[in-house]
């Protein structure tokens, strides 16, 4: 039988196990039933904990990775303010459990955006720019071992990120922005931004008629993160990720 | 100790890619078999080739990408010719009677306006002797049986070449930078795999500046009017029948092939 779930208790649990930096087993391994619906009411109460929002991130936006976990859409977290990195700024590794790091093309909103029919042309219409970003993914789950509802109860993963200046879109076909991830100086992994759902702005969409099923939307101002666009790197103390966009520009990032 | 056998090696490979009947790797018999020895049945293998009325228009380099090292236990890429008869236009049908067990990459592929005689050649000299850049699919084939191939073999092998598909639109390299230009490849009409340049070698244009100090090694050179294919930018893809392959990259357009029986 489902048990009925406990989203504070449980965003209590995910928050402590950050806090003392100790990863911890999935929740769906130990609560039968635990399904997306519980993980979003998880994410729901930490959201609510987290201070001012920046915006919003997308997960698990490849089809390769959809694939290998057994869905068909993506899952979407939030973008807390305090977890922004600015440039030149190192990534403080103490502060994390088990960091990763991908490449991203970041969407700065202009107008608000909302409802459950939004495409891609809604989503470029009311973008004011766009960002070549760097996600630091920072599971709660030792190994990055989880199903699909402890990710999103664990908001998507979502660690630090650090996105560059914005530039207008128009014109740039994002579908095939080169994208290069670089570690210690050499290639780590490429992409073309079609790697996020086939067009960045198409995962936007897509989380734009997610939050409609909530009553949410995008405002303003609004940064969204539009899923990563290569396999994740472990980083360590010591390393530099760069990230290389076309036309967007570069990223590095220091792990101290 | 056996004898490499350069002109029977060669013929074993020139027999099975007439008879597309795969033969056993000569690494099995011969694991001394190093990449010298590999070029010099290649080399042996291509004029077997030219005598029967092909010709060398360009190269094309394998093994440009770090996990493609780490499987074959290199560090440095391969190379082998790009033959007349394998060439293909954008929108072509390829026969998979063509081949023995056919993979598809998307590349970047250059056309040189001018010579590169290594060694010292360098990746500015390199730009300055592209004259343009296209949009362009490799199929590899391999006359090894189920593509068990170590070095020597893949080398012996015209590092597994089997056909290339250009794009008829060739764009200066004036103000692109190859290593980020973004590639979307799709299988009738879904997403299969990105990539952008810099997968090659981290930079296309090293590419072709290693491969003309290469070929200087051994005595050889780029010509003018050559096509150089610079490297996989994704892993490879098996091909099926009835399969429309599109690489679509920036600024360079799409280039299509369609698979039939």
């Amino acid at each position: 039988m489902t048990q009925p779930i406990d989203a504070a208790q449980l965003a209590a649990r995910l928050t402590k196990a950050r806090a003392d930096r100790t990863a911890i087993g999935p929740l769906s391994a130990e609560l039968p039933g635990f399904d997306l619906a519980a993980g979003y009411a998880v994410q729901r109460q930490l959201r609510s904990e987290a201070g001012p929002l920046a915006g919003w991130k997308l997960g698990v936006t490849s089809r390769a990775k959809q694939v290998q976990v057994g869905v068909t859409e993506p899952v979407r977290g939030f973008l807390a303010a305090a977890n922004a990195l600015d440039i030149g700024a190192p990534l403080q590794l103490a502060e994390l459990i088990q960091p990763r790091a991908e490449p991203e093309i970041a969407f700065v909103i202009g107008a608000d955006l909302a409802g459950p029919a939004v495409s891609s042309a809604d989503v470029l219409a009311a973008t004011y720019g766009v960002a070549v970003a760097i996600e630091i993914l920072d599971s709660v789950y030792t190994d990055y071992r989880f199903a699909m509802a402890d990710v999103v109860a664990d908001n998507t993963s979502a660690g630090r990120y650090l996105v560059g200046p914005c530039v207008s879109a128009s014109g740039i076909d994002l579908r095939l922005t080169g994208v290069v991830l670089g570690l210690n100086g050499e290639v780590a992994g490429t992409a073309a931004g079609a790697a996020a759902l086939g067009h960045p702005a198409a995962a936007v969409a897509w989380l734009v008629r997610s939050l409609a099923a909530d009553g949410e939307g995008l405002h303003a101002g609004n940064l969204v993160l539009s899923g990563g666009l290569t396999a994740a790197i472990d980083v360590k103390a010591g390393d530099v990720v760069t990230v290389t966009a076309d036309r967007l520009g570069s990223l590095e990032l220091a792990c101290r | 100790m056996p004898l490499t056998d350069v002109s029977g090696k060669a013929t074993a490979l020139y027999q099975a890619r007439r008879s597309r009947q795969p033969i056993e790797p000569f690494t099995d018999a011969d694991p001394d078999l190093g990449m010298a020895d590999g070029y010099a049945i290649a080399q042996h293998l291509t004029s077997l080739l030219i005598a029967d009325g092909d010709e060398v228009i360009g190269y094309k380099v394998g093994l440009t990408s770090k996990p493609m090292q780490q499987l074959i236990g290199v560090d440095q890429p391969d190379h082998g010719p790009v033959l007349k008869s394998t060439m293909y236009a954008d929108g072509d049908a390829v026969s998979l009677a063509s081949f023995i067990q056919p993979k598809i990459e998307a590349e970047i592929a250059f056309v040189l306006g001018t010579g590169l005689r290594g060694p010292g050649v360098t990746v500015i000299q390199a730009r300055q002797a592209i004259s343009g850049m296209t949009a362009a699919m490799e199929i590899v084939d391999s006359r090894i049986a189920d593509w068990r191939i170590k070095l020597a073999d893949t080398v012996a092998d015209l590092a597994s070449n089997g056909a290339v598909a250009v794009s008829s639109r060739l764009l200066p390299l004036d103000g692109l930078d190859p290593r980020l230009i973004g590639m979307a490849l799709t299988r009738n009409g879904e997403l299969v795999d990105t990539g952008a340049g810099a997968a090659a070698l981290g930079d296309p244009v090293a590419v072709v500046a290693w491969l003309a100090n290469t070929l200087g090694d051994m005595g050889g050179s780029l010509e003018p009017g050559h096509l150089i294919m610079t490297g996989a930018l994704h892993a490879a893809v098996p091909m099926r029948s009835g399969d429309v392959f599109r690489a679509e990259f920036d600024r360079l357009g799409p280039v299509t092939v369609r698979v039939v029986d």
